[in-house]
């Protein structure tokens, strides 16, 4: 029997010749990470253990990137509180303020996560890096504690879910589109337990960028990882940042998958999330007039280089319209560096748009634009729970890049078409 | 073990910014953060919970991100129990760490409505509606969770097994 990239992966991580889905393994481990909300826990947790070092210093990343920089006292508390355990066990992988960025597009960014490992992260949206050919999960913070002493992790291997993806795009349809599509047609626990295995024609012409933003909503579909097989443009983004080996894995033939999904996404238009769940997904043309307060361009989702370009080639030229508040967050130092380069901060600023330094802020309600009662948002994010931005009354809409950015011009959700 | 309390029942899908929305997560401490606890799925909870009372909830319960603070917040609000049809995996990892009970069991949610009361028999999996008067049997845990049950916790387990003396 055949075995597919997940089941292939966490094998190579144990001491096994094969995994079967539903077993309950103990898997070595490449990464570790943690942000400044799950970390305290993990620090208090190493703490009382009694274990007094870590597994290797080389392996374990923090990252102060949700309310950092530290919007109040108790948030600069539990950053020093991280900065304070880096140091102590010379953590080689701790990113201050000015290296630091939004976790999920760090790590991959630094050549940190590579195709074939395992990733461990206090934070659900680890599910990323499975756009590189790794297996990565999302823990909570015991869990990672426990890694942090073992450098393993125990795992009932997932069974595996197949999505094949046909036709080619339109124009302003991109990855968070084919995400939210599937989401859509699955629901938010359509592969709970489950890895998400993202082949077809489609995926294999969509950039890096476009299908980090998918393996990171795996999560919001209920999934263990979401999983793509490994090509040219993988090899092309890892190449140019690995520091170690790497393995190239692909799923056999005859791997069994406890479902297999076929989308034609030809005719696909972008689509949008409504509130509260990530599964309430339409097509843009089928939306009420709906004004909106805030748009969000940013986060681990869509935060990425060509998310900024996509956003800039609709605002370019253009107004913000005067009752929307437009906040724009490159996802890293280097992001931004690149955005300034290339005039889009200076598209973004000429719209009348904010850009931030990289935070997740908004994205869960932290900081850097919080919603009012009642108020509005369309956003690049991954999650449209009540009260997720903001104000319990208040409605976080999803949308790609293009979707935001267009919105934000008309004052309600719309698409670039409608400019 | 048995447990005895008075049921709140919640719907599919409850996430973890309901469970404890993000705007408190500048703290570790338990019972600061029972004070917020369900606050977003029913904003009176924190005041009308109260200790031994159990949460009943249907699907999917616990999506959305790794935050343990949502299990610190409920074991802490004074909940004994969490049963739901179903769990979200992060969710349900974290429970156990946290040494919260959590049990399966689709048929018990069917019937169970807020303010019926329940018995529940963790060693078991048996669950009696007592209002109801019907009984059920909860999905077993898997026989590697119990083996953590049994060391006391993920961490005790790891450091057993290290061969550490915690």
């Amino acid at each position: 029997m055949g075995m597919t990239i997940t089941e292939k992966i966490i094998t190579a991580h144990t001491d096994r010749e094969n995994v079967k889905p539903g077993e309950i393994v103990e898997c070595k481990i490449d990464l570790a990470l943690a942000n400044d909300i799950t970390a305290p826990l993990s620090i208090e947790t190493f703490e009382k253990s009694g274990a007094t070092r870590v597994f290797d210093p080389a392996k374990i990343a923090l990252v102060p990137d949700h309310f950092a920089p530290n919007k109040d006292i108790h948030s600069a508390i539990q950053c020093q509180m991280m900065r304070e355990f880096a140091y102590k066990h010379n953590l080689e992988l701790y990113f201050e303020i000015g290296r630091m960025g939004i976790e999920h597009a760090l790590l991959p960014e630094q050549g940190l996560v590579l195709p074939g490992d395992v990733v461990i992260g206090a934070d659900s949206h680890t599910c990323t890096y499975g756009a590189l050919g790794a297996f990565s999960t999302g823990v909570g913070s015991t869990d990672l504690a426990a890694a942090w002493i073992t450098g393993r992790i125990w795992f009932k291997v997932p069974g595996s879910l197949k999505f094949v993806y046909s036709g080619k795009l339109k124009p302003w349809v991109s990855g968070k589109d084919l995400i939210l599509y599937t989401i859509g047609q699955i629901g938010v626990d359509g592969a709970r337990y489950c890895a998400m295995e993202f082949t077809g024609e489609t995926v294999e012409q969509l950039s890096m960028d476009d299908r980090f933003t998918m393996a990171n909503m795996a999560i919001e579909a209920g999934a263990k990882n979401g999983i793509f097989v490994p090509d040219e443009i993988t090899e092309e983004y890892v190449k140019a940042r690995a520091r170690r080996d790497y393995t190239l894995y692909d799923s056999d033939r005859d791997a069994e998958y406890e479902e297999v999904y076929e989308f034609d996404v030809s005719d696909l238009e972008p689509q949008v999330a409504l509130p509260h769940l990530p599964e309430n997904v339409n097509p843009v043309s089928e939306i009420p007039e709906i004004r909106i307060d805030q748009v969000v361009i940013g986060s681990c989702t869509n935060g990425r280089l060509s998310d900024l370009r996509v956003a800039a080639e609709v605002l370019k030229g253009k107004k913000v319209d005067r009752r929307v508040r437009c906040i724009i967050i490159p996802a890293t130092q280097n992001i931004y560096k690149e955005a300034l380069e290339e005039g889009l901060i200076e598209t973004f600023i000429d719209a009348q748009a904010i850009v931030s330094t990289p935070t997740c802020g908004p994205c869960l309600g932290g900081h850097m634009g919080i919603l009012a009662p009642g108020e509005r948002a369309v956003a690049t994010t991954n999650r449209n729970f009540k009260g997720r931005m903001g104000h319990p009354s208040s409605e976080v809409y999803l949308a790609s890049p293009a979707v935001a950015a267009a919105s934000a011009i008309l004052g309600k959700i719309g698409s670039p078409e409608e400019l | 073990m048995k447990l005895k309390g008075k049921v709140w029942k919640f719907g599919s899908d409850v996430d973890t910014d309901a469970i404890i929305p993000a705007r408190y997560l500048t703290t570790t401490n338990p019972d600061e953060l029972a004070k917020h606890c369900m606050e977003d799925a029913d904003p009176d909870f924190p005041n009308k919970v109260k200790p031994g009372d159990i949460i009943v909830a249907e699907k999917n319960f616990g999506c959305g991100s790794s935050r343990e603070h949502a299990p610190i917040a409920i074991k802490a609000s004074g909940v004994s129990c969490v049963i739901a049809h179903s769990f979200a995996r992060i969710f349900y990892r974290n429970a156990f760490n946290m040494g919260l009970p959590i049990l399966e069991c689709p048929d018990a949610v069917s019937v169970t409505e807020t303010g019926d009361e329940l018995e529940v028999n963790l060693d078991t999996g048996e669950i009696i509606n007592l209002t109801k008067n019907k009984r059920f049997k909860a999905i077993p845990i898997p026989p590697f969770m119990q083996e953590l049950i049994q060391a006391g916790g993920l961490i005790p387990y790891v450091m057993k097994n290290l061969g550490g003396d915690s």
